[in-house]
């Protein structure tokens, strides 16, 4: 065996018996769930170790077949199919909850389906579960293929991959148990953070070590984008997370910030999961497939330049936005306004350098719908970048905070360019990684266009509507200068919105559902790529 | 364009590219953060502040693993229909012991930071166990849940002890009573001189209805009604801050 190997196996193995350990001392019963579970996937990692060592009989996997770069794909595969998976997961469980907020009654009064449960598990299914499968596939394969070189490691990338879903698999199931911190986008208790910190950890050491064999002097532009995500990422979810557990054989912990230090350091974790999760990670994926599939040259080198150091800079600081008229000192929510209206600037930069690629090539989106995707979602990015900084303005975020307004906003930029992107992306991609030439059927992929668009449409007009409306009744004044409405009148009137916003998410899942049935086509029946000429032809007499 | 030039420092060295970064995404965090922990006003001390009782805890901690605050805010923000739906704002004191802080971020349902002895708790078991059955347009989930499940509470003295690690100030005597404190508070019969003595204000009852039985319900009930109510604002001092 090869040292990593063998230094997997004992990692596990020490692993292994910690969970067979904890899941027998377990103070309450989900972390004795867990524990099974991390003992499960502890076991069963051991073993594809051995049973691959064995398969491979000696042999390592060649970096160079033919002096052309024997690229890793089967990570990329894995996390492929893992991201469509989780993002009809993800989609279903939001339509569940959107239709709860309609009608009231679906949360059937067991502790597992009422909506503060599902809610956590919707989001980090679709931004950690989706997003993240999305982003570890994108990444590997466009480290790779930039840089010319076959990602190291024989066990690490499997590890980075593998070990990401088992942390949504821990995280997921405890939202449904009700092991939370409570705080948003960061749910899962200690013992989940620890592990996802060491695959994290493994994450940079492939990700860099690919760069290192890189065959290109320059380390290309989407690069830069993935290692900003993954290193703030890093930073933010360790200084965020920091927690004491109560035992280290029981789920509870408490986080060691407390009230408004705690509120600063989760919505700087918060608008920066955005930031760097949701964004710099996603315009990585722009700047590599966007001139792949339209055969263009980014439009602007410098442009990309100052668009990265600029937004990575500047979006750090649009945290307290998220806490206007707090407990939060003045001052520091009115610098995370100042720089989140900045930001907008940058945003816009990357807009027009991923749009403007097109340049020469505009006639493709009327017949590529892939295409298509990938530059509708630039075009989504820009409006959600400009409705950010607007409703980050004090007088507006008065009427917007704690409103639906806020929902709508998020879902412009979820669904409409993450969504978008990683459509795009992965239509672009798996015909790639399988030796396929396209997609199956771009008529589906159209379908799948125009049919989540009108989606999206009616999700963020629905919001948009209540958002305000709400905004507006719960300040509303009488002639005689009483509250002309009491809560509960806002509530009801927000019962059509939330009707109209599960119809969107509806559609969305419908335009997904049918991505799913193209990709497995694609996989399964599409039209392989020609061989390449210098492999079949005969050697000349 | 010579600076343009220089760029490629970062695109040709992985690790001065990854400390490029790692530099200019900390600045931001480090200015907004660090001075929290120094400032008077977010450090201030308020007459009435005192950590949660042991049931009060046990309540909070339903409530977080409920997902609650997803749709209840628990910050009144100073405008004239906040203060007037809510109460008095909140003030950044009101929330020092709180780990973590349950501000919020969307209010489907009314903010909950002074929702303390608004409501009696009869209403308050009657809206969690089927909140239409007093609200018919509410959209919240129902809990019939809490009324019947023993509050689990072996651990509780291990939990403060966590949290005084952190800075939250139990005392020993604090910790060592805690599981009599907090069956006392659900006993207004039994000895509860201790309790009050310890954690000014609480409000021994009990809260669920059914005095045989310690339930999630009378944990959670005695932490929504003492949301907000331990600061008097007939005396709290607000220059008594100001630097």
């Amino acid at each position: 065996m090869s040292l990593e190997e063998t230094a997997y196996s004992v990692f596990l193995g020490l692993l292994f018996l910690y969970c067979v350990l904890a899941a027998g001392k377990a103070v309450d019963p989900v972390f004795a769930f867990h524990a099974t579970i991390g003992a499960i996937a502890s076991a069963a990692g051991i073993f594809l170790i051995v049973r691959s060592y064995i398969d491979r009989d000696g042999r390592v996997e060649p970096a160079e077949i033919n002096g052309k770069p024997n690229y890793n794909l089967g990570p990329v595969k894995f996390a492929s199919i893992a991201a469509m998976f989780w993002g009809i997961a993800g989609f279903s469980v939001g339509i569940w909850i959107a239709l709860e907020l309609a009608y009231p009654a679906l949360n059937l009064g067991l502790p597992w389906t009422t909506f503060g449960r599902l809610r956590p598990l919707h989001t980090s299914a679709v931004i950690f579960a989706f997003g993240g499968n999305v982003l570890l596939a994108t990444s590997f394969y466009v480290v790779q293929r930039t840089s010319r070189a076959r990602m190291p490691g024989l066990v690490t990338p499997w590890v980075v991959i593998l070990g990401y879903n088992v942390f949504i698999v821990i995280a997921g199931t405890g939202y449904l148990l009700g092991v939370t911190q409570s705080k948003e986008y960061a749910e899962p208790e200690w013992y989940a953070d620890l592990w996802l910190t060491i695959v994290w950890v493994a994450y940079l050491l492939v990700f860099l070590a690919t760069l290192w064999r890189r065959k290109e002097p320059h380390i290309y532009v989407a690069n830069w984008f993935y290692l900003a995500f993954i290193v703030t990422i890093a930073m933010l979810h360790i200084i965020n997370n920091a927690a004491v557990p109560v035992s280290v054989f029981g789920s509870k912990s408490y986080v060691v910030w407390s009230g408004v230090q705690d509120a600063m350091v989760q919505w700087w974790y918060g608008h920066n999961a955005v930031g760097f999760f949701l964004t710099a990670g996603f315009l990585a994926i722009m700047y590599y497939f966007v001139p792949k599939r339209a055969n263009r040259p980014v439009y602007s080198y410098r442009l990309s330049i100052i668009h990265f150091w600029a937004l990575i800079f500047l979006y750090i600081w649009a945290g307290p936005h998220h806490l206007h008229y707090t407990a939060l000192p003045e001052w520091a929510s009115t610098l995370g306004m100042v720089f989140s209206v900045m930001l907008w600037m940058p945003s816009w930069g990357g807009m027009i350098n991923g749009l403007m690629t097109l340049s020469g090539a505009w006639d493709k989106l009327r017949t590529d719908p892939v295409l298509r995707l990938l530059v509708v979602s630039v075009a989504f990015y820009g409006m959600s970048t400009f409705e950010g900084p607007l409703m980050s303005v004090k007088a507006v975020n008065s009427l917007s905070h704690y409103t639906d307004w806020t929902i709508g906003h998020v879902h412009s930029g979820a669904l409409g360019w993450v969504g978008y992107v990683s459509f795009g992306a992965l239509y672009c991609m798996v015909p790639w990684i399988y030796g396929k030439r396209d997609v199956y059927s771009l008529k589906l992929v159209d379908w799948h266009f125009w049919i989540s668009t009108l989606g999206i449409v009616l999700y963020i007009t629905s919001m948009w509507v209540s958002g305000i409306m709400q905004g507006l009744m719960w300040r509303a004044y009488t002639e005689l200068g009483f509250l002309q409405y009491s809560f509960v009148e806002t509530v009801e009137a927000m019962h059509p919105y939330y009707v109209i916003r599960a119809l969107g998410g509806i559609l969305f899942l419908t335009g997904a559902v049918i991505m799913a049935v193209n990709l497995y086509l694609t996989i399964r029946h599409g039209e392989s790529e020609k061989p390449a000429a210098d492999v079949a032809l005969a050697p000349a007499e | 364009m010579s600076l343009m030039q220089k760029h490629v420092v970062f695109e040709r060295n992985s690790i001065v590219l990854l400390i490029g970064i790692l530099i200019v995404v900390a600045i931001g965090g480090l200015v907004e953060i660090v001075p929290l922990f120094y400032l008077k006003s977010t450090i201030e001390t308020v007459t009435g502040m005192r950590p949660y009782s042991p049931l009060e805890l046990a309540g909070r901690n339903i409530f977080i693993r409920e997902g609650c605050y997803l749709c209840h805010s628990q910050m009144i923000r100073p405008m004239r229909d906040e203060i007037e739906r809510y109460g008095h704002f909140s003030l950044a004191a009101e929330s020092q012991y709180d780990h973590p802080f349950q501000w919020g971020s969307k209010r489907t349902g009314p903010d909950l930071a002074r929702v303390g002895g608004k409501y009696s708790d009869d209403w308050h078991v009657a809206h969690l166990v089927d909140p239409r059955s007093v609200v018919p347009a509410s959209v919240m989930p129902a809990y019939p849940f809490l009324k019947e499940t023993p509050l689990k509470a072996a651990l509780i003295a291990d939990d403060m002890k966590t949290l005084r690690l952190q800075g939250v100030p139990y005392t020993d005597e604090d910790i060592a009573n805690a599981e009599a404190d907090l069956k006392a508070q659900v006993n207004p019969d039994g000895m509860t001189e201790g309790l009050v003595a310890r954690y000014p204000k609480t409000v021994v009852r009990d809260f669920d209805g059914n005095p045989n039985k310690l339930t999630e319900m009378d944990a959670l009930v005695a932490y929504l009604q003492m949301l907000g109510t331990l600061v008097d604002f007939s005396t709290y001092d607000d220059k008594a801050n100001l630097r």
